[in-house]
């Protein structure tokens, strides 16, 4: 606040008060809740601490305002975070208040006024629900005007609390009654001296009591002449909060720097509080008019740091993320230094080493290190050309200092928004990323690597085939005889399955998990360290990943499988005389071209896109984390603004496609689809797997995905849906033209947004799905939240995920849909979808019909599995790889001995 | 034993090692595979509502499968047994149409677990059993409204909870209960009038017994349903002067121990901790081993972070056994010191001084 305020001094915001702020009370009178929350959350915006609300109008039903207000605002994080001062004379409004907030609030107030039984009734009520209180001076006599009654009033009051209620004394907060001074007439002169005495007795006298006053009382004969105002109230905080007044109701945006106040005005205000002369009031008027109308400077944005040294300015830049200056102060420190190198191994590294610092210590949080790290680049952009200038002039150019790192996401495998970040992460602690993109084959990835030398290759993937591809990159490595560093990450991948799978393949070399980009610089380094500690590093990392194939090994009795038919026998029985399958608006399919972006933006389930930033939990409460808060706000003002660019300008393309067909159940765990109603001809088979999970006989059933499908038995003419959204269309070309200008934080936020912006247009297509195409739930009406909850009937499972883990399945879904034509998403050879940004699976209307995961299957399984889809058993357990609860080599093995 | 030479053995038990508190109730009764006829039993047969799934009721309908489990936990060497009262509010008991029979159940509830507990004492003197009074978070919170489109509306009242929780509160203290614990605080406020009742009635009954506060950090943004860290968790319930404050539910050991280490740092009061056995696994089930379990928190004795400890949901009585000894030799946290800092909160804490 001012630099005279002590740091422990509390400001309370009184804006929230009917009796302090008309325009406050105006909204309440007009029951305009909404705006009257503005004006709550602009106070604790603009740091209030803890806010006053009062609703003492004689025009109001005061509880009723104080109990609907109260409410609100517990819906309101933002302003809910702080705690409440329920500020009424009316005790029945206190009680109303207090009946409504989880916080420790403070009552405001109560006091001896109507003797000590309504006093001591009070605190110990107070005391029931848990709250602080204000204690006014004021008693059976009336309200303390000098310095002995205010004393002595607050230390009878303190002593009845806590000798005879028990209630805790640092719970206590005098008010000893700040009064008008300079108002002519002289017993009125001593009012600000006899509070800051009291206010020196009572902290002296009465341990852990504090003390609090309203502060603008005082200047009230100084109406209409701010300057003075601010001044009195300046002088006069200065000196009480040096008594110990650790509370206040001030107003912040009113309050001058007690050294800012010019000498003449500070000493005549002085004389009135102090009261040091008994023509202090006359001598303040004399002057006050000069100081009437003096209107304040406007707070700009603080430019301060400007006139830093260029040096600091760099370092400012990059740790603040601001990149508006960072081209001329670049182009300065080179003039100054000499040469580019020296600026790019001085302030700017200097710079990213405090980043680095930072954000290890937990200081700053991903998005700001990926802002940083733009800053960065752009200045190392800036000085390329001259660096290349001098290489030319001569070729003392050595960059062999710096480590080179491969990135690549692996063949079959379009995810790379993790991958992104890791490389940011890497090169903003002086690391020379290489990255290779995305699909990218293993030869392609070994030939790189030996071309550029490097030293430590990492790869990234999204899908489970790409837990395959990797293990085979860590066996050609192997074979092709590389011994560098190889780091494994991507939301599929973890510790153990890099021990037990990866790492015993690439035996020359160490393999690294790295579970996600913070970590990626701290493990890369030791790798790469000075010494026998890379060694050592890499040795105790191998060791680990050995215990833990070894536990793996001796821990994998496998699991208690049903048998198939147990299974089969098992399932989820549907009663289907009960149920009266919902014929689908249309048959076949239809293609919606160019979507609305802003129809959907409106769907966005916004907590997964923190988790892609790193930042865990949930959407709107990150928010408001203790950790997170701030920068979490920062990041979704930039991804909304981002978002409404891509929507006004048009960035992505959004297009479905989705159909719906007559099915019915085909044996026990596949599904038929006909080529029309008549259900003559079956157009083609959708495969499921099931859980064989050992089930007592009373326990719940064994799932699959055809459970939900009407057998032809049942005589119903049952329908599937299914559909392909993308909202990737473009994703490419806008993650290219950030990259080009050196901006990693907005292309790797454009494509968080295109993913989001995927899955939004899957639920939001569901919702129609639901209410107007297939139309079986016609008048649901459900909230975002209610949408993420999944609180509505029938799923959208889809093939590769928990309920159907096989991905081969989406070729057979994208014929049906004929997706690539209709709307040009395609699949890798390993089924994943390009435009990464695309969500794709099957709708099932039935009531009972649920998400599930199918887990671990046995041999029985998969050799039914491998039948129905026309595969040899090596095929099958490619495929469904993470899902064996067998060692397909052993399995291999054994037959061949057979 | 009177109430007050157990309550006297109970703080002395106290201060000389870790409190044992029992496990599960639901995930033992779940064992049982009970059907809606168990439920009914004779007396509620023509019952106009389904009761499947209504445990505190088989207080009445099956008292001596309460009983066993019980006798369950104190044989796996808990000290403090849970009544199965966590539903015993008219408000839940709505969901029933049972409001009239709150009293009754609270009231048999407590007196099952009287008698085990007192059977038990008798047969280990030295290691004194005490019942503590379930009183569970009700089916409704205070502070959030059930409608999206109406924030500022509430379908629960401070003074709804207030009066069902000194119903409540009364029948588990007539029918012998050394404690009562408040648990599985979700919503503060709702906890706040549950801990008012509490003291009216124990003004209105001349007595005071020890109060156990337990809250509910619902997932790993660490705050509970309503909004609040742990820390402002502890300063809105301080005035209640609780014989221990703690943490359960929704969380397994590993990932609630950071909120037990701030409540730690922070109670002037004992801690407590029941985590549930793990998180849920695809299925559903909570499948922590009672050993993993148990070495979980081991390591919370050894640091010096607890009290009392015991299982919440998919604990068994092999998890309490196995936590039992884990702990057996490990010394109780020491509350710490009143800084007499005014201590606020809203979501957050705000400390002055």
């Amino acid at each position: 606040m001012t630099q005279n305020a002590s740091t422990t001094f509390i400001n309370i915001g009184e804006r929230t008060n009917v009796t302090g702020s008309a325009k406050f009370r105006k909204l309440i009178e007009a029951e305009d809740y909404e705006a009257a929350l503005m004006v709550a959350r602009q106070q604790v915006e603009n740091g209030a601490q803890i806010i006053d609300v009062n609703m003492d109008e004689g025009m109001l039903d005061s509880e009723k305002a104080m109990t609907t207000f109260l409410n609100l605002i517990a819906a309101e994080p933002d302003i809910a975070r702080v705690p409440v001062m329920i500020d009424s004379s009316k005790w029945s409004v206190i009680e109303a208040g207090l009946k409504c907030v989880q916080g420790k609030a403070i009552v405001n107030s109560i006091s001896l006024k109507e003797g000590e039984e309504t006093f001591r009734e009070q605190a110990k009520k107070i005391l029931r629900y848990g709250a602080a209180t204000v204690v006014m001076a004021f008693d059976e006599i009336g309200q303390a005007d000098t310095e002995d009654r205010k004393y002595e009033i607050c230390e009878r009051s303190y002593n009845i609390l806590t000798k005879e209620i028990g209630f805790p004394p640092e719970d206590i907060i005098f008010d000893p009654n700040i009064f008008a001074v300079a108002t002519g007439l002289e017993e009125h002169n001593n009012y600000a001296v006899d509070f800051i005495n009291a206010t020196r007795r009572i902290k002296q006298n009465l341990p852990y009591a504090h003390v609090s006053g309203g502060v603008s009382n005082l200047s009230f004969s100084f109406r209409g002449n701010n300057p003075v105002r601010e001044a009195m109230h300046s002088v006069f905080l200065y000196h009480a909060i040096k008594a110990g007044m650790d509370m206040g109701i001030v107003n912040a945006g009113q309050l001058v720097i007690y050294d800012d106040i010019p000498d003449e005005l500070r000493e005549r205000v002085e004389d009135v509080i102090l009261n040091r002369r008994p023509d202090a009031t006359d001598r303040l008027l004399e002057i006050a008019e000069n100081y009437r109308g003096q209107t304040k400077k406007k707070k700009a944005a603080d430019l301060s740091w400007r006139e830093n040294s260029v040096e600091e300015r760099l370092k400012h830049a990059l740790v603040n993320g601001i990149s508006s200056y960072i081209e001329e102060d670049t182009e300065e420190a080179r003039q100054k230094l000499g040469r580019p190198l020296h600026v790019i191994e001085g302030p700017l590294m200097d710079g990213m080493n405090v980043v680095g610092d930072l954000f290890g210590a937990g200081k700053m949080f991903l998005p700001q290190v990926v802002k940083s790290a733009r800053v960065m680049k752009q200045a190392v952009a800036y000085l390329t050309p001259f660096m290349e200038e001098e290489k030319a002039q001569c070729t003392t150019g050595d960059d062999s200092n710096t480590t080179k790192v491969l990135l690549a996401t692996v063949k079959g495998d379009v995810h790379d928004i993790g991958k992104n970040i890791v490389g940011v992460v890497l090169q903003c602690n002086n690391f020379e990323v290489i990255d290779l993109g995305v699909m990218v084959p293993t030869q392609k990835i070994l030939d790189t690597a030996r071309k550029e030398n490097v030293a430590i290759i990492g790869l990234s993937g999204l899908i489970t085939p790409s837990l395959d591809e990797m293990v085979n990159v860590a066996s050609e490595m192997q074979r092709q005889g590389f011994d560098i560093p190889l780091l494994i990450g991507g939301a599929t991948t973890s510790k153990i399955h890099t021990a037990v799978k990866i790492n015993p393949q690439y035996r020359r070399g160490q393999t690294v998990y790295v579970p996600d980009a913070s970590r990626a610089v701290s493990v890369a380094s030791a790798l790469v360290s000075e010494g026998g500690s890379a060694r050592a590093f890499a040795a105790e990392i191998r060791a680990d990943y050995e215990r833990m194939a070894e536990a793996h090994a001796r821990g994998k009795k496998e699991k208690a499988r049903a048998t198939l038919a147990q299974a089969r026998a098992n399932k989820f029985a549907i009663k289907w005389q009960n149920f009266q399958p919902k014929k689908p608006q249309f048959l076949g399919t239809r293609v919606f071209r160019n979507y609305n972006l802003a129809e959907l933006a409106r769907y966005i389930d916004w907590t997964p896109f923190f988790a892609t930033w790193e930042m865990k939990g949930s959407y709107p409460r990150i928010l408001d984390d203790n950790k997170f808060g701030p920068e979490a706000r920062k990041l979704l003002r930039d991804a909304r603004a981002l978002l409404q660019r891509i929507i006004d300008e048009q960035w992505l393309t959004a297009h479905a496609v989705i159909g719906f067909w007559p099915a019915a159940r085909a044996g026990d765990d596949d599904i038929h689809i006909f080529t029309d109603d008549d259900r003559k001809t079956v157009r083609t088979t959708l495969h499921t797997l099931r859980q064989q999970m050992a089930r007592g006989s009373r326990d719940r059933a064994n799932f699959a995905l055809a459970d939900f499908i009407a057998p032809p038995e049942s005589g119903l003419k049952d329908y599937i849906g299914g559909f392909t959204v993308t909202a990737g269309i473009g994703e490419e070309e806008a993650a290219e033209r950030f990259a080009r200008e050196n901006d990693d934080y907005n292309k790797i936020m454009v494509k968080a947004l295109a993913d989001r912006l995927a899955e939004a247009f899957a639920e939001r297509m569901h919702e129609r799905v639901r209410r107007e195409f297939w139309g079986y739930a016609p008048d649901e009406r459900l909230s975002n939240e209610e949408l993420i909850a999944e609180k509505f009937q029938g799923i959208r499972p889809a093939p590769g995920y928990p309920a159907q883990p096989d991905h081969t399945e989406k070729r057979t879904l994208f014929d049906l849909l004929n997706t690539e034509q209709e709307i040009g998403v395609r699949l890798t050879e390993s089924f994943a979808m390009m435009p990464a940004s695309s969500v794709s699976g099957l709708y099932f209307a039935h009531p009972e019909s649920r998400y599930f995961g199918v887990g671990k299957i046995a041999q029985d399984q998969v050799a039914d599995y491998a039948a129905r889809k026309g595969w040899d058993m090596e095929t099958a357990e490619k495929w469904l790889a993470p899902l064996l609860n067998y060692d397909p080599a052993l399995r291999a093995a054994k037959a061949a001995a057979e | 034993m009177t109430r007050e030479e157990r309550l006297q053995k109970l703080r002395e038990a106290a201060a000389n090692r870790i409190l044992i508190l029992d496990g599960a109730m639901g995930t033992m009764i779940q064992k049982h595979k009970l059907e809606e006829a168990d439920y009914r039993g004779a007396r509620f047969a023509d019952w106009g509502q389904d009761l499947k799934g209504n445990n505190d009721l088989l207080v009445l309908t099956q008292p001596q499968l309460i009983r066993e489990i019980h006798d369950a936990y104190f044989e796996a060497g808990a000290d403090i047994a849970e009544t199965n009262t966590f539903n015993g509010t008219r408000i839940a008991m709505a969901d029933y149409g049972m409001e009239e029979l709150v009293y009754e159940i609270n009231l048999e509830a407590a007196k099952i677990a009287r008698a085990s507990a007192d059977a038990w004492t008798e047969k280990t003197p030295d290691k004194p059993r005490f019942v503590a009074g379930a009183m569970g978070p009700t089916n409704r919170t205070a502070s959030i409204s059930p409608d999206v489109n109406d924030p500022g509306f509430r379908n629960i009242t401070f003074d709804e909870l207030y009066h069902a929780y000194q119903e409540q509160a009364r029948a588990l203290i007539e029918g012998g209960v050394d404690l009562l614990l408040i648990e599985t605080i979700f919503d503060t406020l709702n906890a706040k009038a549950a801990g008012a009742a509490v003291l009216d009635v124990f003004e209105e009954l001349g007595i005071e017994l020890p109060i156990m506060l337990s809250g509910t950090i619902t997932d790993e943004s660490g705050r509970t349903l309503t909004g609040q860290t742990t820390e402002a968790f502890w300063y809105s319930l301080r005035h209640l002067k609780p014989f221990s404050v703690g943490l359960n539910c929704a969380l397994g050991a590993d990932k609630l121990r950071p909120y037990v280490a701030e409540l730690a740092t922070r109670a002037e009061t004992l801690v407590s901790a029941h985590p549930n056995a793990g998180l849920p696994n695809e299925m559903g089930e909570y499948d922590e081993s009672p050993q993993d379990m148990a070495k979980h928190l081991e390591s919370w004795a050894e640091d010096g972070l607890v009290n009392i400890i015991g299982g919440c949901c998919g604990s068994t009585p092999e998890h309490i056994r196995a936590i039992a000894e884990a702990v057996s030799q490990k010394p109780p946290r020491k509350p710490v010191e009143d800084n007499h800092k005014m201590r606020l909160s809203g979501l957050e804490p705000f400390v002055l001084g």
